[in-house]
């Protein structure tokens, strides 16, 4: 019986670390203010657990027990430091922690006055952490790189590789970022309510960050590329779970569900991009689109409306089409008009043209796109030409397609879609 | 910690503006410097002269350069500073943001104060 138990602790262990890691990893960043020092006692706080669990059993409160362990070693670290530039610093956190356990300190007084976590939710650390992560003081670059290092575990390589950046650069800006922070005081706290929705607005926008750079990804590179779309489910799926309250979060996790549903059939095995009205369908995750579907209903019921809610029931309404021509592009076109009017855009008004051409004919589409041209709202963007020239041909209008699909060429750069508007031009030539 | 609030505005803003509106101006930043003073973050503050009486300092090879102006012609123009205690980061910006300046188009720079340990 021991013997068998003995074999599977450091199974147990790994399940542990796998599950508990970050949020032990996020309550020690707040103790001790210190990410790098967090992370190394909460190493080895599992080294110490791999060693003594054996030995002595497993406690009946693991995550407590390593918490209280990497903490402690925390102790010792900071008693042995010598350097006296954080020397301060360190002696105060010394008190702190010693106090915290007392369950009298600073921290755990500061965390009850001045942190706000949303009506009936215990304060997660992770929470915190989140908003510490993505805080608008620090530049947006070391935003994800610190959301994806501390949040998601990934290593400083596999974020560099993940935004095809150089490891020293990325490094760079983790130390950066972590120098900003103790430097500048920012806090470990959630938001209080009257600034929550806006930084919110600052988390989403790392995740979905996250999540376009992995979404831009090619299948080759996933070879190399740790799988940023499926970090930024994660990550997504963890702020609906510490702030169900809030509709965006929901919004912006049905929206990549939705994208990454179609993941399967939007790339061919040359890398050539295929439009929505040409993918095989049946290559959709239907797992993640029956996921998303009523999480968009709840994203929709948000007051007032978020723009991720309703940019993810348009996505819906394409992931309810089995074929294209089932799509309810009126449905769709209504939508861009509500997108329009919570966040107003050129690129919204090009979408919402391209939208109206299905539903009206291409004639009304040209209309709208006419007013983008006449507004010169979007210079240098490739897509508004080669909407221009899709309508164009669809009118027969080959002549002035092909004209408008070589303006596309002037100014689109991904290689994918170059090669596809090649091919669209040599269509409207023959 | 201490934080500085650097207020930068285009001056020719104020010089603009009519009585009136700078009276008021100037009331609104009186408030906001009794209130701080009332919450306990008031450390200092002042406002500055213009740009136009400013003088640039500096010595090169033993030698000490005055010139006319500020060290660096800008669009905006710093025109006073508070200094406060706040707790952290999210205070020091929430008192910034009340400052009038920020309301009227003008940036406030918030700097932590070096703590020499």
């Amino acid at each position: 019986m021991l013997g068998r138990r003995m074999l599977d602790l450091p199974d147990r262990i790994s399940r542990l670390y796998r599950d508990e890691s970050g949020r032990i990893l996020a309550t020690l960043i707040r103790a001790l203010g210190d990410f790098d020092l967090a992370e190394d006692v909460l190493q080895e706080a599992f080294a110490a657990a791999l060693d003594q669990w054996p030995v002595d059993g497993e406690p009946d409160t693991p995550r407590a027990w390593l918490t209280t362990t990497a903490r402690n070693k925390a102790v010792d670290h900071i008693r042995r430091r010598r350097a006296f530039a954080d020397r301060r610093d360190a002696l105060e956190v010394l008190a702190a922690l010693e106090a915290d356990e007392r369950g009298a300190g600073p921290a755990a007084i500061a965390t009850a006055a001045d942190d706000h976590p949303p009506a009936g939710h215990l304060a997660d650390d992770r929470l915190r952490l989140v908003f510490t992560c993505c805080h608008p003081a620090i530049a947006i670059e070391a935003q994800v790189a610190l959301t994806l290092r501390t949040l998601c575990g990934l290593s400083t390589d596999e974020i560099a590789r993940g935004f095809l950046i150089p490891a020293p650069t990325l490094a760079q800006r983790l130390v950066r970022a972590k120098s900003k922070i103790r430097a500048a005081g920012i806090p470990y706290q959630v938001p209080g309510p009257a600034i929550l929705h806006e930084r919110l607005q600052a988390v989403t926008a790392v995740l979905y960050l996250v999540f376009n750079e992995g979404y831009a990804a090619t299948a080759g590179d996933l070879l190399l590329r740790v799988d940023l779309c499926a970090e930024a489910i994660r990550l997504g799926r963890l702020l609906v779970s510490l702030l169900p309250d809030q509709a965006e979060a929901w919004g912006l996790l049905a929206l990549m569900l939705l994208h990454d549903a179609r993941r399967p059939a939007r790339v061919s095995d040359t890398g050539d991009l295929i439009l929505l009205e040409e993918q095989d369908r049946s290559r959709w995750n239907q797992a993640d689109i029956g996921e998303a579907l009523p999480l968009v209903e709840r994203a929709l019921a948000g007051r007032p409306v978020g723009p991720y809610a309703v940019q993810a029931a348009i996505a819906a309404v394409h992931a309810r089409a089995a074929r294209p021509t089932d799509t309810d592009w009126r449905q769709i076109a209504a939508l861009y008009g509500v997108l329009a009017g919570i966040t107003p855009s050129p690129v919204v008004e090009l979408n919402r043209a391209v939208a109206v051409a299905m539903a009206d004919g291409p004639e009304a589409g040209l209309a709208l796109l006419d007013v983008l041209d006449r507004d010169g709202a979007l210079p240098r963007y490739h897509l508004l030409p080669a909407a221009r020239a899709d309508l164009l041909r669809r009118q027969g209008r080959n002549r002035e397609a092909a004209a408008a699909y070589r303006e596309a060429l002037a100014l689109a750069a991904n290689e994918a879609e170059r090669r596809f508007l090649v091919r669209r031009l040599t269509e409207v030539e023959d | 910690m201490q934080y500085l609030l650097l207020i930068y505005d285009e001056e020719k803003k104020f010089e603009d503006m009519s009585a009136a509106d700078q009276e008021k101006f100037s009331a609104a930043y009186f408030a906001y410097t009794e209130s701080i003073k009332k919450s306990g973050h008031f450390r200092a503050g002042d406002a500055l002269r213009s740009v136009s009486t400013a003088t640039t300092v500096r010595v090169r090879d033993g030698k000490t350069l005055t010139t006319d102006g500020p060290f660096a012609e800008t669009r905006e123009q710093l025109g006073g500073y508070y200094l406060v205690e706040a707790a952290n980061l999210d205070d020091a910006v929430a008192l910034a943001a009340r400052i009038p300046s920020a309301h009227h188009g003008g940036s406030i720079e918030v700097r932590p104060i070096m703590v020499y340990g």
